[in-house]
């Protein structure tokens, strides 16, 4: 492989990798200031356990969060040095956006929030973990608007010395409708990974506790049972609100990048109406368009496109010949800035078997979520609590279902538009548009062995942290939020943590009630 | 002042509040084998850092998308050029993050070890990846007139990145020891002072050097006051350690990092990647910047976002201003929950 296939690897590894955290740190601390605000307004003490034992999770997670997020800071000059010279104009201040106006607010406010418990105003305390949660929101909103710029750039003029992009408007990207609906569809998807892990967990603490015969209706009852009807109720809602930001995806799609859309359905000839594939098999691997056979349903796609029972939706192969004949049929023959494709055909194509099914497994995968949690709404239902091996087993396994779904939907959204890192916006005559292609944006200074070793030592590393990472967490839930040494329970503060210089640490003097102080480390 | 400029001066500012901040607790990650032999000691300084660090970091990724906001051609020259001593700064301050995490959540004897070592290596790792970044950016790299570096992985790694490899980690460790004589109190804080009162003047040698250098090669009557200044700052916070004022020791560090920085990044304006292949091939402020559309807006954010910023976190380090000591307190809870 040479520079250009490892690059690609590394950053599709990496950025899935961080985006395994990032719904989570979003939705879950949507859910937990939620839990903290509902304890300082009622004072009722699940309230105050549920924030606690959800905190943990998400202080957990948010670390991963940093610690991978700082290798995306890097890696557009690391290894997309040719990249970031061309975006630079536009790309580079949002991401130093993200970082003075997000990320200082997260950083600060949480180390504020954890620590602060007992030092500062009860609702001073709530108010920064909101603010911290908030950070997290503008970060995915400016990460989006940079991420929605290469997808359908807007706000520029091209430079004629140097056939770069200039920025003129900066309002227009910042309200790009890509990233607008890129933006609401991605927090909503984050609040049904959050969503689902409440209902997964507290259905198995719930029947755990039952089969011990455990009391139902002390505190920690109440705990399981919120937090699954939390979940539960957040995850059906999010997944209409993912449904309609989605179908505004689509229709965009369809006008901005209408490749990607046929590759999603594998749609070789232009249909009038079109109909939506369920199910395809033949050579969807091969790109060998006119040889998938699949099981459709008449006229939805059209419907997803343009929101009609009749449009004509044009076929992979008609757009293929379309765009060849604008943006050119061969790469430049400069191996300079084209390295081992200079001179080759251009496929504009993407690979239809990876647009097909990561496109069937995000909405299926969020469907199955969406499932779930309806089922454990009903088994539930009054005050039940459901005692059903497959079904609490299954939900407990479905929490994986709406991580799969983000990564599948990144996974088609970037790979959906290739051969263009920076895809041209077709409402810009095609004199002025901005492209620019994958095949051009790598370092020309480094070696695949630089990538390669890059490569290798953070897949590495980032197996490592899966590992230890699970199994933390996996301990940490198992004991729940009463019982175990050294668990996150009231007055055990365990040995070591920083909080025992806080009042009501260590010293002994309230062992008996809740100490919300050792909660946090 | 045009807009280049002044993003200059801002990248400038950004760098010496991330080696101001982080380097304070890099310093102290450095020193827990040093200072914390007992297991309480090591729990102290984490302590004093731990609401921190975190904040603290983001300067530096905030430094970084600054030079890459204001000067995309700067941050696509300098990264590739140090391709892989960048991947091992990430590889420390990776392990680093996670570290400070993980090492509270499970409680046996090899396990704190374990992680405790883990701090203080991707500390120092990290401190002299970037230091050897920044040596290397103001002194020189190996680029063609593309801004490519010429030569195998490892050409951009000359001297002038040894100095700053050595320089950043020897004005962490000390910096982070007069922040635990302020910090805390009791056998730390001793240890602390001591270790600061001993190693002062040798640590502040390679960044002084590295300033002078820097200095001696594009400098100015100004950039040499300011090395006079950092050098001046040196001898007071040595005497002040002496004499048992952490706090004016502390500052008079602080002043060190300030001047010399100042020093480094006046004399090389408007040079911010100097080729050692040939001087014409030197990346300049005015190759490397953006338009002046988007500086503007950048400008504005800046003007309006970063003193916001700046409130707020002096306001956390004021609320965790209290000396910190390992002996438990016996005060009242502030807030005794339901
Ligand atoms: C729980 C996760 C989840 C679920 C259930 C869905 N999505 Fe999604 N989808 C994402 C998570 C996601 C994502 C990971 O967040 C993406 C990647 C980029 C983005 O903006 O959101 C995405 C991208 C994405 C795109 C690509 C946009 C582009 O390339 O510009 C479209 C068209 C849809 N989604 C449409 C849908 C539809 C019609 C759904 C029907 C229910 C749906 N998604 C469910
Ligand atoms: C966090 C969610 C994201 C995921 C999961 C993701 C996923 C991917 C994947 C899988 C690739 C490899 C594509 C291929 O090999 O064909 C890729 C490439 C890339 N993505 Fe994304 N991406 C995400 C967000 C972003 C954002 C926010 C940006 C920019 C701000 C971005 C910029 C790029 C670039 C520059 C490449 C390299 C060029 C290429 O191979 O196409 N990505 N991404
Ligand atoms: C490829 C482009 C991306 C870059 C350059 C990037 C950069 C970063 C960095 C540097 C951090 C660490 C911040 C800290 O230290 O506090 C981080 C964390 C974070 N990022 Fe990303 N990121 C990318 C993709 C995304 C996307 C697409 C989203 C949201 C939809 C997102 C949302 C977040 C959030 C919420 C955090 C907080 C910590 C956590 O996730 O646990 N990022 N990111």
């Amino acid at each position: 492989m040479d520079v250009l296939d490892v690059a690609r690897w590394q950053f599709g590894i990496t950025t899935v990798y961080h985006f395994l955290m990032v719904p989570l740190t979003i939705g879950l601390g949507i859910l937990v200031a939620v839990m903290h605000t509902m304890w300082v307004r009622t004072d009722k003490p699940e309230w105050l356990r549920m924030t606690r034992f959800w905190g943990r999770i998400y202080l957990i997670n948010f670390v991963l969060g940093v610690a991978t997020g700082l290798v995306q800071e890097f890696q557009f000059g690391l290894a997309w040095s040719e990249y970031s010279r061309f975006v630079g104009d536009v790309f580079g201040s949002l991401l130093a956006l993200e970082a003075l106006l997000a990320f200082f607010l997260e950083s600060t406010f949480l180390g504020l929030w954890i620590f602060g418990w007992g030092r500062i105003p009860k609702k001073l305390h709530l108010a920064a973990l909101w603010a911290a949660v908030i950070g997290s929101i503008v970060s995915a909103y400016f990460i989006i608007a940079a991420n929605s710029w290469m997808q359908h750039p807007v706000g520029v003029v091209t430079d004629d010395a140097t056939g770069r992009p200039v920025q003129v408007d900066f309002l227009a990207v910042l309200t790009n409708n890509t990233a607008l609906a890129a933006f609401s569809h991605a927090i909503v998807a984050a609040l049904m990974v959050a969503g689902a892990l409440l209902v997964g967990i507290g259905l198995w603490h719930l029947r755990k506790r039952e089969l011990a015969q455990q009391p139902t209706t002390d505190v920690d009852h109440r705990v399981w049972r919120r937090s699954v009807r939390l979940g539960g109720w957040v995850s059906l809602a999010a997944f209409v609100l993912v449904a309609l930001t989605g179908d505004w995806q689509g229709k965009l799609m369809y006008q901005q990048q209408p490749l990607k859309m046929s590759s999603a359905e594998a749609l070789c000839e232009t249909e009038a109406p079109a109909s939506f594939s369920v199910f395809a098999w033949g050579k969807v691997g091969n790109n060998e368009c006119d040889d998938v056979h699949s099981i459709t349903v008449p006229y939805l796609l059209s419907y997803l496109a343009h929101g009609d029972f009749s449009t004509a939706v044009p076929g992979v192969n008609e757009l293929q010949e379309e765009y060849g004949a604008v943006y050119g049929e061969t790469y430049p023959d400069d191996p300079s800035r084209f390295g081992a494709l200079a001179g080759e055909g251009i496929d504009y194509t993407p690979l239809l078997a990876v647009t097909y099914w990561s496109f069937r497994l995000m909405i299926g995968m969020g469907a199955v979520s969406a499932g779930v949690a309806a089922y454990a709404l009903w088994a539930t239902r009054k005050g039940r609590v459901p005692t059903s091996r497959i079904g609490v087993y299954g939900a407990l396994l479905a929490v994986a279902a709406p991580f799969v779904a983000n990564a599948t939907g990144w996974i088609f959204t970037e790979m959906g538009r290739q051969p263009f890192v920076v895809y041209p916006n077709p409402d810009v005559p095609v004199d002025e548009q901005v492209w620019f292609f994958t095949a051009q944006a790598v370092s020309p200074g480094i070696s695949a062995a630089e990538v390669w070793t890059s490569l290798s030592v953070l897949t590495l590393v980032y197996g490592a942290l899966a590992v230890v990472e699970l199994w933390l967490v996996t301990r940490f839930v198992r004991r729940g939020v009463t019982t175990g040494d050294g668990a996150p329970t009231p007055g055990s503060t365990p040995e070591g943590t920083p909080d025992d210089d806080l009042p009501a640490g260590r010293d002994g003097t309230r062992r008996d009630t809740d100490d919300v102080l050792s909660f946090a480390y | 002042m045009d807009l280049q400029t002044l993003w200059f001066a801002a990248v400038a500012v950004l760098w010496t509040g991330f080696l101001l901040l982080e380097g304070f607790d890099f310093g102290v990650a450095a020193l827990l084998p040093v200072l914390g032999r007992r297991p309480a000691d090591r729990h102290l300084m984490l302590r004093t850092i731990g609401p921190l660090w975190d904040g603290n970091e983001v300067w530096l990724i905030t430094a970084v998308g600054a030079v890459f906001a204001a000067f995309p051609g700067w941050y696509a020259t300098w990264l590739p050029a140090l391709y892989l001593p960048f991947v091992l700064v990430l590889f420390g301050l990776i392990i680093r993050a996670v570290a400070f995490e993980w090492r509270h959540s499970h409680h046996t004897e090899a396990w704190d070890a374990t992680w405790t070592r883990v701090i203080t290596a991707g500390s120092l790792i990290a401190a002299a990846g970037i230091g050897a970044a920044l040596g290397a950016t103001t002194l020189g790299l190996p680029i063609d007139a593309d801004g490519t570096r010429v030569g195998g992985a490892f050409s951009g790694l000359g001297w002038p990145a040894l100095l700053g490899a050595v320089a950043v980690p020897a004005f962490s460790v000390v910096h982070g020891a007069l922040f635990l004589a302020l910090k805390t109190d009791g056998p730390v804080r001793d240890a602390a002072r001591r270790f600061a009162g001993r190693w002062a003047p040798v640590a502040a040698l390679p960044l002084l050097a590295w300033a002078g250098v820097v200095h001696l090669r594009h400098g100015t009557p100004v950039s040499a006051l300011l090395w006079l200044v950092a050098a001046l700052a040196v001898a007071v916070a040595w005497t002040r350690t002496r004499v048992g004022r952490e706090g004016q020791a502390f500052a008079a560090w602080g002043v060190l990092l300030v001047a010399a920085v100042a020093t480094v990044f006046g004399a090389a304006y408007p040079v911010v990647v100097p080729s050692t292949i040939d001087p014409a091939f030197d990346v300049l402020v005015s190759d490397a910047s953006v338009s002046d559309y988007t500086l503007t807006v950048m400008t504005w954010a800046a003007g309006i976002g970063l003193p916001v910023v700046l409130g707020y976190q002096a306001w956390t380090y004021w609320v965790f201003r209290k000396r910190l000591t390992s002996e438990p307190q016996h005060e009242a809870p502030a807030e005794v929950p339901a």
